[in-house]
């Protein structure tokens, strides 16, 4: 089995599991309690939330521990909205958000708020001159993913951050899901003023998340209840969960170090590769994230090949995983290129560490074979 | 283009005489411990200054460290070339672009030690100053009151470029002042008499008083959390915890309501007085306030001090409490103190304490009872933790498996 969908999900460390099963079964205390086992529980939840702040260089008092991406997207955009709404109404993100930012948005303007949707230009990025000029007197919050879910372009987090820090009453979001591990992102360079991460997109386990909130930013909680995690997220912690993640994030970037370089020539090679093949089209840009290739093969839709490269054994996905069930076309892709056939017909190659070249040849023989057959077919239907 | 070595100056030390050395090896000795794991980095030292030479290592993270060790007054980061203008413009704007806080306006400083160069003062502050004009934005030159004096010297091995300082944390080498013992209760105020202590050369070690059941063990563990802050300054903190809820139960028995917190700080002092003689320190240290608390008035002070002539530290006795809070946000022990666990402080404190308890009365009421025997046990059944910096476990180790 070749596993090319690390950015659907990534499999779990065995240590992870490991760290997991262990707290789960013998600290299984509430940390709320009083007694020795919430404390002991309470100590395991600070010193994984010490570890997370230390490899993200920010204070532990930043750190929250949400569900996973979804709900640390939901929580930064309304969370921030309903917080800041007294002062304005206007939210700018991007084209090519992952659905938890564009609809968590959505649902705002309901009560009355107006979103501005930057364009992304062939390569996948947003121009900071389009940020500038849609930044307004009422404009409360900034969405920008870091790295793409769908072609893994990498956004100028950086001069966003910068430029803001001009409008001190403007917020800064930024979806890290696919870059933490991948790509280095500082979020005290970049001004960061809330930082969504999930665990297991950097192999921790389902149901865990961050979301680093600023010192002195405020957001309103999407939970009520217990007031747990400064009363921005009630509900009790799930702290094998958040140990695995302090563990995984740890493996992930330690990983990043020692492994970029190979991430990066497998890309290289898939991305060349691909790119020199008859009927392909190549949606990531060259300079994107060293995980994701993403390609296009117009008049062939994205299901039968997919299913065509299962039956080798081979996974991936079509569009973004979360969106891969509704049958439609590629939002980044089309938002992109304004091509609809390329744009139906898009499949999505995601590394992680671990992965080998040797995979890598195979997967593009592989789909070297499928695509010339198929056409043969599809010619003859036509 | 690298910076080649750090510049430190001394701070108070330099205006000692005949025993400088020893403060400048305690503080050379603190260095290398700070320094120890930065491959390539050499410290030497004269009777003026100390240059930390990085030998390709980065000088961030080693001035990040520099700045918090005690005795150092400031920093400056200095880059090493060739005799070459142009070199020597390069490596300007290098220093110009990599100094840790942002500069708007600037001048030039050449000394020229070496008057064969063949440029004079004059023609170099020029040429440098103009390289830097025409490839940044917003840059000013202030000859007067400039973000940044680069100061370039010309010497005859080599060109040397300086000019940021950066503040040191001042105060006397670690260690220089002997040792001490700090009454850690963890709240907000001991963390910081701590803290001031050591910025005065203080060997510090803590003293925290445990009555389980009637403290919960987040109290210990809020009082370990707070010395592993505290160690980042030194590496390590020793902290004696002492079972004290035998005393304390006595005290509730035998000693009138409104006086049981008078002798109870009086038994304080007595035990953490035998733990101090133990660990031969010379001083304790706490973090009372003039007023603040009913314990910390002149006459209970007066009251509580008879117990011992060892000297009392007492850094915050003027200070305010808005004053303190602001040094223990800056140490980050405010949010540790501020959870709200029971201590021993808070348990036991009557609804009305005597604000101005009398000596006669307070010796008359412990004369009728024996407490040296109990004061023996707590002494002898102290625990002593050695806490590390950022320790959060104090015993189970096998925990640190799990990340």
């Amino acid at each position: 089995m070749i596993y090319f969908d690390n950015s659907a999900t990534t499999k779990p460390y065995p240590e992870v599991i490991e760290s997991f099963m262990k707290v789960t079964s013998d600290y299984f205390g509430n940390p709320s309690s009083l007694h020795g086992l919430g404390v002991q529980s309470e100590k395991l939840l600070s010193a994984a939330r010490k570890q997370i702040a230390d490899l993200l260089k920010v204070k532990s008092s930043e750190i929250y521990f949400t569900s996973g991406g979804t709900e640390g997207n939901n929580l930064a955009i309304k969370g921030a909205a309903h917080a800041q709404g007294n002062r304005g109404k206007h939210i700018i993100t991007t084209a090519i958000e992952h659905p938890s930012v564009e609809d968590a948005c959505q649902s705002l303007t309901r009560m009355g708020y107006e979103i501005t949707y930057l364009p992304v230009n062939e390569f996948g990025q947003i121009d900071v001159t389009d940020l500038k000029d849609a930044l307004r007197e009422d404009t409360i919050l900034v969405s920008v993913m870091h790295v793409n879910n769908e072609v893994g372009s990498i956004q100028p987090i950086v001069e966003v951050g910068k430029l803001l820090k001009q409008y001190p009453n403007v917020l800064f979001h930024v979806d890290n899901v696919q870059g933490t591990g991948k790509v280095s992102l500082s979020l005290r360079e970049a001004n960061v003023d809330l930082c969504t991460i999930s665990g297991h997109k950097v192999h921790g386990l389902k149901g865990t998340g961050i979301l680093y909130v600023r010192e002195g930013v405020r957001v309103d909680p999407l939970f009520h209840g217990g007031n747990q995690e400064t009363k921005i997220r009630s509900g009790t912690e799930n702290v094998a969960g958040i140990v695995a993640l302090s563990k995984a994030l740890r493996i992930s970037m330690n990983n990043q170090l020692l492994y970029h370089d190979k991430l990066q020539q497998i890309k290289t090679y898939l991305y060349k590769g691909l790119k020199e093949m008859d009927g392909v089209l190549v949606n990531s840009p060259e300079e994107g994230a060293p995980h994701i290739v993403n390609f296009s093969v117009p008049g062939l839709k994205s299901e039968v090949l997919l299913h065509a490269l299962e039956s080798e054994g081979i996974y991936v996905s079509t569009t973004s995983a979360c969106s891969s069930k509704k049958r439609t076309i590629s939002k980044t892709v089309d938002a992109m290129f304004r091509h609809s056939a390329r744009s139906e017909s898009v499949i999505r190659i995601s590394t992680t560490y671990g992965n080998e070249m040797e995979e890598a040849k195979q997967v593009l023989a592989a789909i070297q074979k499928i695509v010339a057959n198929l056409e043969k077919i599809m010619r003859v239907a036509k | 283009m690298k910076f080649d070595h750090i510049i430190i100056r001394y701070g108070e030390i330099s205006t000692k005489k005949r025993n400088r050395k020893g403060f400048v090896d305690k503080m050379k000795a603190h260095i290398r411990w700070s320094l120890k794991d930065i491959e390539g980095v050499v410290l030497t030292a004269n009777r003026e200054r100390m240059y930390v030479l990085l030998n390709g290592a980065d000088h961030v993270p080693v001035i990040d460290r520099l700045k918090g060790i005690f005795g150092i007054q400031s920093l400056s980061p200095a880059i090493k070339i060739e005799r070459d203008l142009e070199v020597m413009k390069t490596a300007a704007l290098y220093y110009l672009n990599h100094t840790l806080e942002e500069v708007n306006t600037f001048k030039i400083t050449t000394k020229r030690a070496d008057k064969d160069f063949p440029y004079n003062t004059d023609e170099i502050n020029r040429a440098i100053g103009g390289h830097l004009l025409r490839n940044t934005e917003d840059l000013k030159v202030d000859v007067k009151n400039p973000d940044l004096n680069l100061l370039v010297e010309v010497r005859r091995e080599a060109v040397y470029l300086t000019g940021e300082i950066i503040q040191g944390a001042g105060g006397l080498p670690f260690g220089s002042s002997g040792k001490a013992m700090l009454m850690l209760s963890g709240g907000i105020d001991s963390p910081v008499a701590g803290f001031l202590s050591m910025k005065r050369g203080l060997d510090v070690e803590a003293i925290h008083f445990y009555s389980p059941p009637f403290t919960s063990e987040r109290s210990r563990q809020k009082v370990i959390d707070l010395a592993g802050k505290l160690a980042e300054i030194n590496g390590s903190m020793k902290v004696h915890i002492v079972p004290f809820t035998e005393i304390q139960l006595l005290i509730q028995k035998q000693i009138p309501e409104n006086y049981s917190m008078t002798t109870t700080r009086r038994l304080m002092m007595r035990v953490a007085d035998r733990i101090r003689e133990k660990e031969e320190a010379m001083a304790l240290i706490t973090g009372e306030s003039l007023g603040q608390v009913a314990s910390q008035t002149m006459s209970s002070m007066f009251a509580i001090n008879e117990v011992t002539n060892t000297p009392i530290l007492r850094p915050l006795i003027t200070m305010d409490k808005t004053e303190i809070i602001k040094i223990a946000r800056e140490l980050d022990t405010f949010e540790i103190s501020n959870l709200p666990y029971e201590d021993c402080c808070t348990v036991f404190t009557p609804a009305s304490p005597k604000t101005k308890p009398k000596r006669e009365k307070v010796n008359y009421y412990e004369s009728f009872v024996d407490f040296e025997s109990l004061i023996e046990k707590a002494v002898s059944e102290t625990e002593i933790l050695t806490v590390k910096p950022g320790q959060t476990f104090d015993k189970e180790e096998a925990m640190e498996d799990l990340f």
